[in-house]
């Protein structure tokens, strides 16, 4: 079935809709890889269990992430002319008892966490409620709406939009969200070049890292001349801590998609790829079917919206390596060769893909674009800082309270986001630090907590802005020992191309694990200094010229933290094994013998209900016991 | 599975799905290869070369390169430990160790009974969920020291698979 005329859209609209808001009971329940992993398919099947067996009128339905992660797995209820209920830290167990309440037209009041009495459809304008005028609400009413919830009260959402929101697998769904009327905005009333102009007015700039303006990067590729271009979807997202482009990809695959297919008319390409990393399974089915889909309905393929546009997309596995995110080394796995970088210029824009004019943008910034188009360059320059223009998806994980999945516009502060959205830090310790920009990033200190988060903020803080990971540290995270995990990842990960790249990030993982382990002499530090100014200087491709900047913050803000255990042998943070002990704190242990049962070593012993003992020669510093035990007996220094 | 399982029809039978032609993904052929004998069998690489007309070195290069590859045989069930940044600040490396003790894994990767492989990865993405391990397609969120038994337990023969 072939969608050709706006009235084709509205009518895939309307079976949407009627999916979205049925005339019975709807149950959705989020399965997102971080849903499945909690839990969220044993939900799903008990539901359908109950359902049936209680003989409930109700559908259940997948949708993807919300980004309450924390609350995973999330069941939702919404039952016509009432608000939407979301339920968290659902197990099977519990399912009965939700399906009895939706039986009597109640909800479960202490599993409710969240309540939406509406939505809003950002591409379109308007905003539909989902309350009956009559509706008899008192009960739910007291659940609190998602505008007044810490962790949504400050966020904007054009990216996810329609996570959670939707069944991923349906794109009439998409469709009845607006989805699909920009791009047929763009090839009905929009020349190519007024696409590119509507972006460049917005603002838009990369989101996987480097932050280069996007409209920009468009217009050069289209003025580049060539046989075939390519656009690419860099899906790659290696930036270990992130997980913002799986959330969209899983829960949203047609935004990215509308996007691209918006891109390849205003760049004038015939063909796109989406380079996805393997570790993604769950993405990658999403998108596999999301492009049947679109092609099905003649939105990818020849002739799309009876346009004469010809594009399509197709799907490429990445392998595992890191550096195939930088674009010239995703270019050359595309071609079935290892992913080594090239040096540019030229650039994809002139050279890219087999050789062709090729314009790659990351995940978040290709489902940005079907919102730029509905609504406006203006509208969205609206959003922002004065640089840093529209909303930045974040995975706030780590020693947060609420590891989520949030999406805010560009200048909010670090505060908002740790101590408002976030929760503050769990289990009530002392924030220390939160570690932007992955291996190409650094660690901002506690002290830089009103930092506004914008690209050139983070830049001038010495760290970066980079695909949006987060990771919140607290006063048990030791940064050299953060330095030397970053070092770790690299050495692995540096292709070998280039000898400043491959030999410096050896070396100076060598000198961080030496001072790890109690080996570090006086003048490491500058040591580290020096070779980071020549791996920045001397290498060919990002990796290496980033490579060193997690320990130069490091350093610039945590040198006491170095001086510590090179001076002293001694780790203020109680991580580095080298330098710690375990022992057991006789006054506080009760005897319970947990310690003695995980204990790989048989290194404590002691009788039962009587203070333990453990031997230092015996012990690997596991730690296994100071997880279990539930006096803080077992102590570390 | 070992590599006397190989067969040449398997090959043919996964580039039949593959479109010929210039733009055919070795990287693509190659996951499928590995996803079906958990290794690259030698023989493989060097029909698939033949097959594809593309060099063995760049057959080669491009197996060594990437980390989901491996040419020597793995394990039954693959245990990806988590030591992304999230885990690795929540004591993912803990783990690993744990694991590794349980299985009585000195040195090397996979078993002697080739049960199990461990391998460490960059993030699965569930950073939310940290410290992480993923057994083939199931994934462990928030897993502690203590339980690490348990869990491996699910995949030995003695509970019956
Ligand atoms: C080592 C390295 C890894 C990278 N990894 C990613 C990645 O995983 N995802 C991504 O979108 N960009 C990544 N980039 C940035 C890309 O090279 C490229 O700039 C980006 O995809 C362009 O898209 P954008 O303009 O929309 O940001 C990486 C760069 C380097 C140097
Ligand atoms: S800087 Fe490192 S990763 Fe980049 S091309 Fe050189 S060796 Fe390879
Ligand atoms: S860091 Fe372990 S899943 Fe992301």
């Amino acid at each position: 079935m072939r969608i050709l005329t706006l009235r084709d859209l509205e009518m895939a609209g309307a079976r949407g809709t009627a999916a979205l808001y049925p005339s019975q009971t709807k149950i959705m329940v989020g399965m997102a890889t971080c849903g499945l992993a909690s839990g969220a398919q044993e939900v799903y099947d008990a539901l359908l269990n109950e359902v049936s067996r209680q003989g409930v009128d109700a559908v259940i339905r997948q949708v993807g992430c919300i980004g309450w992660c924390c609350k995973e797995p999330l069941v939702d209820v919404l039952s016509p002319g009432k608000p939407r209920i979301t339920y968290g830290e659902i197990t099977a167990k519990r399912v009965p008892k939700i399906v009895e309440a939706l039986a009597q037209g109640e909800i479960v009041k202490e599993w409710a966490i969240g309540r939406l009495d509406g939505d809003e459809n950002l591409i379109e304008g308007t905003k539909r409620s989902y309350l009956a005028d009559d509706a008899q609400v008192q009960v739910m009413n007291q659940v609190p709406l998602y505008k007044e919830i810490d962790l949504f009260k400050d966020q904007v959402r054009i990216v996810m939009r329609n996570c959670g929101i939707i069944d991923p697998r349906s794109i009439d769904e998409y469709i009845a969200r607006g989805g699909y009327l920009a791009l047929y905005k763009a090839l009905n009333e929009m020349s190519p070049e007024e696409v590119i102009e509507e972006i460049t007015r917005s603002g838009l700039r990369g989101r996987g890292g480097a932050g280069f303006p996007t409209g920009l990067k468009w217009k050069f590729t289209r003025q580049s001349k060539g046989d075939t271009k390519y656009i690419i979807c860099n899906a790659d997202e290696g930036d270990p801590g992130a997980y913002m482009d799986r959330s969209v990809l899983e829960g949203d695959p047609h935004t990215v998609i509308e996007g691209m297919i918006i891109g390849a008319y205003a760049i004038g390409a015939s063909e796109g790829y989406i380079y996805v990393r393997a570790e993604y399974p769950l993405a990658i089915e999403m998108l596999t079917i999301a492009i049947q889909q679109a092609e099905e309905y003649g939105l990818l393929g020849q002739n799309i919206l009876g346009s004469g546009m010809d594009f399509q997309i197709k799907l490429s596995m990445g392998a595992g390596a890191f550096v195939c995110g930088e674009e010239t080394a995703l270019m050359a796995s595309i071609e079935g060769r290892a992913g080594e970088p090239r040096p540019r210029p030229p650039f994809p824009a002139q050279s890219g893909l087999w050789g062709q004019p090729t314009n790659i943008n990351n995940v978040e910034t290709w489902a940005n674009v079907p919102v730029i188009v509905a609504r406006g360059g203006d509208w969205y320059a609206r959003i922002g800082t004065e640089t840093s223009k529209g909303t930045k998806v974040f995975s706030l994980v780590g020693k947060i309270t609420n590891n989520s999945l949030i999406e805010v516009p560009m200048g909010i502060t670090l505060r908002q986001i740790i101590y408002g959205a976030g929760g503050g830090i769990a289990d009530g310790r002392e924030f220390k630090a939160v570690q932007t920009g992955g291996p190409s990033g650094g660690c901002i200190p506690a002290e830089l907590i009103d930092l506004p988060v914008d690209y050139e903020q983070l830049t001038q803080a010495g760290s970066i802005m980079g695909s949006g990971g987060m990771i919140v540290l607290d006063d048990r995270t030791c940064m050299v020992d953060l330095a030397k995990y970053f070092f770790t990842f690299l050495k692995g990960e540096s292709c070998g191309k280039c000898i400043p790249c491959r030999l410096g990030i050896n070396r100076m993982q060598k000198i961080l694990t030496d001072i790890t382990e109690g080996r570090g002499k006086e003048g490491d530090i500058e040591l580290l200094e020096q070779l980071a100014v020549t791996v920045k200087g001397a290498s060919l491709c990002g990796l290496g010229q980033t490579a060193p900047n997690p320990v130069l913050t490091t350093i610039r803000y945590f040198r006491d933290e170095f001086e510590a255990h090179i001076k002293e042998k001694r780790c203020p943070a109680g991580v580095c094994r080298e330098l710690i002990e375990y022992s057991i704190d006789a006054e506080k242990c009760t005897g319970c013998g947990r310690c003695v049962r995980v204990c790989p070593q048989e290194a404590i012993v002691g009788e039962k209900k009587k203070p333990h003992v453990l031997d230092p020669a015996l012990c690997i510093k596991c730690g296994a016991c100071y997880e279990v035990c539930k006096f803080g007996a077992v102590v570390l220094s | 599975m070992d590599a006397s399982d190989f067969s040449v029809s398997d090959i043919e039978d996964i580039l039949g799905h593959h479109p010929y032609g210039s733009d055919v993904s070795l990287i693509a052929v190659m996951e499928e290869l590995q996803a079906r004998y958990r290794y690259l069998p030698q023989d493989a690489l060097i029909l698939l070369s033949e097959r594809l007309g593309v060099p063995l070195s760049q057959v080669y290069s491009v197996a060594t390169f990437y980390n989901v590859f491996s040419l020597v045989p793995r394990g039954e069930h693959l245990i990806s430990v988590c030591l992304g940044t999230a885990c690795h600040v929540k004591g993912g490396d803990k783990i690993l160790d744990k694991i590794r003790r349980e299985l009585n894994l000195e040195s090397g990767d996979t078993t002697e009974d080739y049960r199990f492989t461990v391998e460490e990865v960059r993030c699965l993405g569930c950073c939310s969920l940290s410290p992480v391990v993923r057994i083939d397609n199931d994934t462990y969120a928030h897993l502690t020291q203590e339980r690490v038994p348990k869990v491996l337990k699910k995949y030995q023969p003695a509970t019956g698979e």
